[in-house]
């Protein structure tokens, strides 16, 4: 399930549901970013996404985590929109057999959708606002998993 | 007649974020062309490294045909989580 959502969710109530009914299932792993407010910033991020085209292009990067770690299910939310300080931005849930490859492609899904995922996230600090691209940490981390990894870097 | 779209960056810089082309450019060249007229900034953001271009929500790189209704994005270097 890929999922934009314009309001606040609940990433726990998400994780239960994802966990329901799963006898075949040894291990689902969970990731949950969180907005970060600094200097009294309540409202310090903005979310664009292009619908129908950001989850069509994380569908596809979710089906290719499916084939690399062999995964049952994925599942992934993410806000777009003003966002408070406090609420969660993203939810990833992979399930599989075993612990390892839940892991991996939680961790495989994440360093995409900080770089290559079509959304555009606008900061709001005490300086004023600017739009982030991906940090040298952030190339650095999706690098790691070769160049498999949906189209070629832009 | 073609429609534009602008995220992120662009949008800001260009002041909207859709707009219709009417007639459709024959490419996106010729349409970006005619984006950018007079628009020295814009011209900068859309030349600037980590900017893709989607054709009917398909990338495209360097130029291409435009047919008529086609919808361009154009998109910044791109950031989510």
């Amino acid at each position: 399930m890929i999922a934009l959502a314009d309001r606040p969710f609940d990433p726990g109530a998400e994780l239960n549901r994802f966990c329901q009914g799963r006898a075949a299932t040894g291990a689902v792993a969970s990731f949950v970013g969180i907005a970060r407010g600094e200097a009294g910033q309540d409202a310090p991020l903005e979310l664009q996404a292009y619908p129908g085209f950001t989850e069509a292009e994380i569908g596809k990067i979710a089906r290719e985590a499916t084939g690399r770690f062999a995964l049952q299910d994925v599942a992934i939310v993410h806000r777009v929109g003003r966002i408070a300080a406090g609420e969660a931005i993203v939810l990833v849930l992979t399930a599989a057999a075993h612990r390892r490859e839940a892991f991996e492609a939680c961790d495989y899904l994440m360093d995409y959708l900080k770089t290559r995922a079509p959304l555009w996230k606008k900061e709001y600090g005490p300086a004023g606002a600017r739009w982030v691209e991906p940090t040298a940490r952030d190339l650095a981390d999706v690098g790691r998993w070769g160049a498999a990894q949906g189209d070629d870097p832009p | 007649m073609a429609k534009v779209l602008l995220f992120g960056r662009l949008r800001d810089v260009a002041g909207w974020r859709e707009r219709l082309y009417e007639p459709a450019p024959p490419t996106l060249a010729a349409l970006k062309a005619l984006i950018v007229a007079d628009r020295l900034d814009l011209a900068a953001a859309l030349e600037a490294p980590g900017v893709q271009a989607a054709v009917n929500r398909v990338l495209v790189r360097g130029d291409c045909a435009l047919g008529d209704g086609a919808e361009v994005a154009f998109m910044p270097a791109m950031s989510g989580g």
